[in-house]
């Protein structure tokens, strides 16, 4: 019993990980069909953005102030990758919409690009984030220790859904998103300036990259290298929940995270992940387009 | 007008086929034409002499690698700046390895066939370094390797400048057996250093009366280790032997730490974790934890006191040493050394004369072996402090003869008798 | 005159002739280490051949070319290494306590099944997956992302079964080939030579095909496969088949890869490397079968070039090249001829425009 629900609970703490992570790009690749494969670079600038608070915390502000230095990093995360974000929409991005397969060529370049820019700037090796004080060790639930710092991330995926979910569904600004998605040419004709949605969209997907970004230096390296480790992960996630589909992307990741820690204990780390990614492409075969799609009679 | 343009398309072609041409043949124009059966020697001109570095600058090794190249060019420079060897001043050619072994050895083929350096040094991962190996034997190069390895190996062409497994790992394993507990729980990254390693260890554990409770891999590049460490809390190990690789040490000392699970309820010791690899983990989570090495930052060696101050000098008073950083620093010495020992550039005569040659390196004297191209090193077991250096807790008191085929230990017999 | 002389000079087949001609003469003037780095990029120009077929004609984009590369180098490694061992253990079974060899190893002992299998292997396991994938109608980007996540598992179980397969450090340690030995400069000219060899056979063999009905046919299924499944075509088995041959070809590139590296490891074939052999398409032109073979030679010649003379900032320079070819040269470098060559020849079809063209505009 025990055994079954610390399984559950390291589940869904993987499970909200891969949301975490894939969430950006359920919107970036998900509404906007841009296969960006430079979204890992995305999660490496959320991660060094928050290092950098966390130097400026260390060195210029007295101690006492450090226990607090995460809760500006992951709006200053958020805000630093949304601007790459924008920057890369604007000089990249902007030329590919509707050419997917072509953005992923592209975005790899540019993947590359950040990489190298990550070394240049903050050297090779990785470099160390402390957690906050007030992160560190657990509480303990029926003999299960649950640790705080996977709390502090199931709670933060909870809250960047439901405001994203809110944004996308009850304002005028997710309404404007919706609809350039849905019918551009219609939007546009009704007064919406596509360019402005686009750019913006793009943007906040960067933008909740960075959120990943920031939330993963608790508990994983930060180096010029790590969005590797996520991107294929993030993928697969928002491809088996259903390309464009909010909800299809949660059940997504808490599916591959609960089968992912289920796989490993039965097995272990390397076989665990061997089914998991067989498992993904079994499903695809009974489901082709992901767990939800978007019914529609048009074709080519 | 349209002739006009199919002929400017037909010079295009033509143009276009050029540049291919000349790119591709690029290379051989500054190549030196080596004839064809003379063997390829060292390029030397009258003033300088060129050596090869070849580490990955890219890719996901560029995060440990870097550093060393870094050593390996201060090295150089003080043997330049005192004169160079045999009065040439080096003049180092470095390339990038891009953590991909076909890559390595394909550089390693162009420093010697193209370049044609004196020695080359590189390589950290076994795949890198088993890469290269077939490229040094054929041509006859050498290549100095910096890094702790799994041992069965002496290729009369490289030089291991690492600590073999008798130089790290059984040591460690004695010392834990001694003072920490018998309960062995193994966790490696799934590769063959850590599959080779726990090999020996169980081994070992089995001669000596210790036990092991588990034994687990994770993928390269893993980073959720909450299954790893529910089996940890189920078998409960008195300690831990980490063979982890790279990033996933950070995603599992963070994530241990995350549990509760400290320094007090069960000892880690690594074999992969360096100073700099702390400073990517953070200090805070690996506080009292022990690792294995030749050498540390804090080693108190009147050499290791001005290494540390010239890397500083050089790279940044933010940046630390390391084992495999000082290995590095110190095969470059060793390879000045050995060839004015032999009074030439020459490989096989720079072989011949490399037996038995001591250096103080900052680690402490070291000592070339004759029968296996490994070093003498004396073993040192540190505990992390708050400020993410060692201190040392043990050390074996005089260098230790190489072993890489674990010849002297009677429990290994079984692992060393499958290696000719 | 002078227009049909034209007409055969600007043809793709006299450009590849050409091409043909100037490799050839390669070992005269190049170094042995350069025509070696030469016949490796060779090897791949033969890969994205097969790759273009499926992606530049056929509309199927895969990301995991690597595995049907790897197979076919893997199986090239088994038996050369076991002809290094003269048929004994290599050292990393005994490591890992494997006392007998496997049989899917004792089997390549045989040249004859090793180069047999490290094609047939391929195309076997392409046709099978490509068989339930088409099947089910898994398009487009599912089936890109399915690719990667074949590469993953692919990829892990090489490394986690390295009792059988030398994990991460791959298969190294060969010795010789048919008795020769295998970087011996003789030796190397002539698996060079061999190679320009393949190129030129499976160059010739994807042209006919492509300029076939059944060419024809592939590029309706790029533009339109549901309008061609209407029509009555079974157009699911037109792709297993593209599938598998492209596969087949990749595994002959593997093998000639291996003969020329001396080795094969699972970074050679992961999912970074599947990602550039399509960035190699790319950038020469798909749906060209030349341009691919071009863009394969000249982006490996960049990657060296760049990585030899700027070690620290390369991958600056191969990225912009990556996002500038893609942005502003959408059909590689091939879509600079067609601009000259197809203005009055209304006759050929233009592969790529429907590629090219956006299905929803840049506004």
């Amino acid at each position: 019993m025990e055994g079954m629900i610390v399984q559950g609970f390291n589940g869904i703490s993987l499970g909200s990980i891969l949301l975490l992570i894939a969430l950006g790009l359920a919107i970036t690749f998900g509404l906007m069909k841009v296969i960006n494969m430079a979204h890992g670079e995305l999660i490496m600038i959320g991660a060094y953005a928050t290092y950098v608070i966390q130097l400026l915390f260390k060195n210029h502000l007295p101690p006492e102030y450090f226990n607090w230095y995460f809760l500006l990093a992951i709006p200053f995360a958020f805000i630093v990758a949304a601007l790459i974000g924008m920057l890369l929409e604007y000089t990249v991005i902007r030329h590919l919409y509707g050419r997917p397969l072509d953005s992923l060529l592209a975005t790899f370049g540019v993947g590359l690009i950040l990489q190298q820019t990550a070394r240049s700037i903050f050297g090779a090796p990785n470099v160390g984030v402390e957690a906050p004080p007030f992160l560190r060790g657990g509480v303990e639930v029926m003999s299960v220790m649950l640790p705080y710092t996977r709390l502090f991330i199931i709670a933060l995926v909870i809250v960047c859904f439901l405001s994203l979910f809110v944004y996308l569904y009850r304002t005028n600004g997710g309404r404007r998103i919706r609809a350039v998605m849905q019918n551009r040419d219609m939007a546009t004709c009704l007064g919406i300036s596509s360019r402005k949605v686009d750019s913006l969209t793009f943007a906040i997907g960067a933008g909740f990259a960075g959120i990943a970004g920031s939330a993963l230096t608790l508990i994983g390296p930060i180096g010029p290298t790590i969005g590797q480790n996520y991107i294929i992960d993030a993928f697969m996630v928002v491809v088996v929940g259903g390309v464009g589909m909010l909800t299809g992307t949660v059940i997504g990741a808490m599916g591959i995270g609960l089968f992912n820690t289920v796989f490993e204990f039965w097995t272990n780390a390397s076989m665990g992940k061997v089914l998991v990614f067989a498992l993904i492409i079994l499903f695809l075969q009974w489901r082709p387009e992901g767990l939800f799609s978007l019914r529609t009679r048009s074709l080519d | 007008m349209k002739k006009i343009l199919r002929r400017k398309s037909m010079l295009l072609g033509a143009a276009l086929s050029a540049v291919l041409l000349l790119s591709a043949c690029g290379g051989s124009e500054t190549s030196g034409e080596t004839e064809e059966g003379q063997e390829p020697s060292a390029e030397t001109t009258d003033e300088e002499v060129k050596v090869g570095i070849l580490h990955s600058l890219s890719g996901t090794m560029a995060m440990s690698e870097t550093s060393v190249k870094d050593a390996e060019l201060l090295a150089i420079e003080e043997i330049n700046a005192a004169g160079g060897v045999l009065g040439k001043q080096l003049v180092p050619v470095i390339e990038d390895g891009a953590s991909e072994p076909s890559i390595f050895s394909e550089r390693a083929t162009k420093l010697l066939q193209q370049d044609e350096v004196a020695v080359v040094f590189g390589g950290w991962t076994s795949a890198s370094r088993k890469a290269m190996l077939p490229v040094f034997e054929e041509n006859n190069g050498l290549l100095y390797y910096p890094i702790q390895y799994e041992g069965m190996e002496a290729s009369p062409n490289i030089f291991y400048a690492g600590a073999a497994p008798n130089q790290q790992i059984v040591p460690a394993v004695e010392w834990l057996l001694e003072n920490e507990g018998t309960e062995f729980f193994l966790l490696g990254s799934d590769y063959v250093f850590p599959r080779l390693a726990n090999q020996i260890i169980k081994a070992q554990l089995e001669a000596s009366g210790g036990t092991t409770v588990d034994e687990q891999y994770t993928p390269l590049g893993h980073t959720d280790y909450s299954t790893i460490i529910s089996r940890i809390r189920e078998s409960k190990p008195e300690v831990i032997f980490n063979t982890l690789n790279g990033d996933s040490n950070v995603a599992f000392f963070k994530q241990l730490a995350d549990a509760g699970i400290t320094s007090d309820d069960v000892t880690v010791l690594s074999v992969s974790v360096a100073e700099e690899e702390i400073r990517g983990i953070g200090a805070d989570v690996l506080e009292g934890h022990y690792a294995s090495w030749n050498y540390y930052q804090t080693t108190d060696t009147e050499e290791n006191a001005s290494f540390v101050e010239s890397y500083q000098a050089q790279f940044g008073d933010d940046r630390v040493t390391g084992d495999p950083i000082e290995a590095a620093y110190f095969m470059v010495h060793l390879w000045a050394q050995a060839v004015e020992e032999a009074g030439s550039f020459d490989v096989d005569a720079v072989k011949e004369a490399a037996p038995g040659l001591e250096l103080n390196a900052p680690g402490g004297k070291i000592i070339f072996d004759g029968d296996n191209q490994h070093v003498w090193k004396t073993v040192r077991i540190g505990e992390v402090q708050a400020d993410g250096q060692f201190k040392e807790v043990w050390n074996s008191g005089e260098p230790i003869k190489p072993d890489p085929f674990l010849e002297g230990y009677e429990w290994a017999s079984e692992i060393s008798s499958t290696v000719q | 005159m002078a227009f049909s002389l034209s007409k055969y000079l600007f043809d793709r087949r006299w450009l590849f002739v050409a091409l043909l001609i100037i490799l050839v003469a390669c070992p005269l003037f190049l170094s042995d280490f350069r025509l070696n780095l030469l016949g490796r990029f060779l090897a791949f120009a033969i890969l994205v051949i097969g790759l273009d077929l499926l992606w530049g004609y056929t509309g199927v984009l895969s990301l995991g070319h690597g595995i049907f590369f790897g197979v076919g180098a893997y199986i090239m490694a088994i038996y050369l290494k076991l002809e290094a061992t003269s048929g004994a253990v290599p050292d990393f079974m005994m490591w890992n306590g494997i006392t007998e060899l496997p049989w899917f190893w004792a089997m390549f002992e045989n040249p004859v099944m090793a180069i047999s299998f490290a094609i047939l292997l391929p195309m076997l396991l392409a046709g099978t997956l490509g068989f339930f994938i088409f099947r089910n109608r898994i398009k487009d980007v599912y089936f890109t992302i399915l690719t990667q996540a074949l590469v993953i598992v692919t990829v892990t179980l090489i490394i986690s079964k390295q009792e059988y397969t030398g994990g991460t450090n791959g298969i190294t340690g060969f010795s010789t080939v048919f008795g020769q030995s295998l970087m011996a400069p003789s030796t190397q000219k002539s698996i060079y030579l061999i190679t320009v060899l393949c190129l030129g056979l499976i160059f010739f063999l994807c042209y006919r095909l492509v300029h076939s009905r059944f060419g024809k046919t592939l590029i309706a299924i790029r533009d339109g496969e549901n309008r061609l499944r209407f029509s009555g075509y079974d157009t699911s088995l037109f792709k297993v088949f593209v599938f598998a041959l492209s596969a087949g070809i990749a595994g002959l590139a593997g093998m000639l890869f291996v003969l020329q590296v001396g080795m094969i490891s699972p970074t050679t074939i992961g999912i970074v490397p599947s990602i550039e052999m399509i960035l190699w398409v790319a950038i020469g032109g798909r749906g060209t079968l030349i341009g691919p073979v071009f863009g394969a030679i000249t982006t490996n010649l960049a990657k060296t070039f760049f990585s030899e003379n700027y070690p620290d900032i390369w991958l600056f320079f191969l990225g912009s090249i990556f996002v500038i070819v893609v942005l502003f040269l959408p059909g590689g470098f091939m879509s600079l001829f067609k601009k000259w060559r197809f203005k009055k020849k209304g006759g050929i079809i233009d592969e790529t425009k429907s590629i090219e063209e956006a299905k929803r505009p840049a506004v």
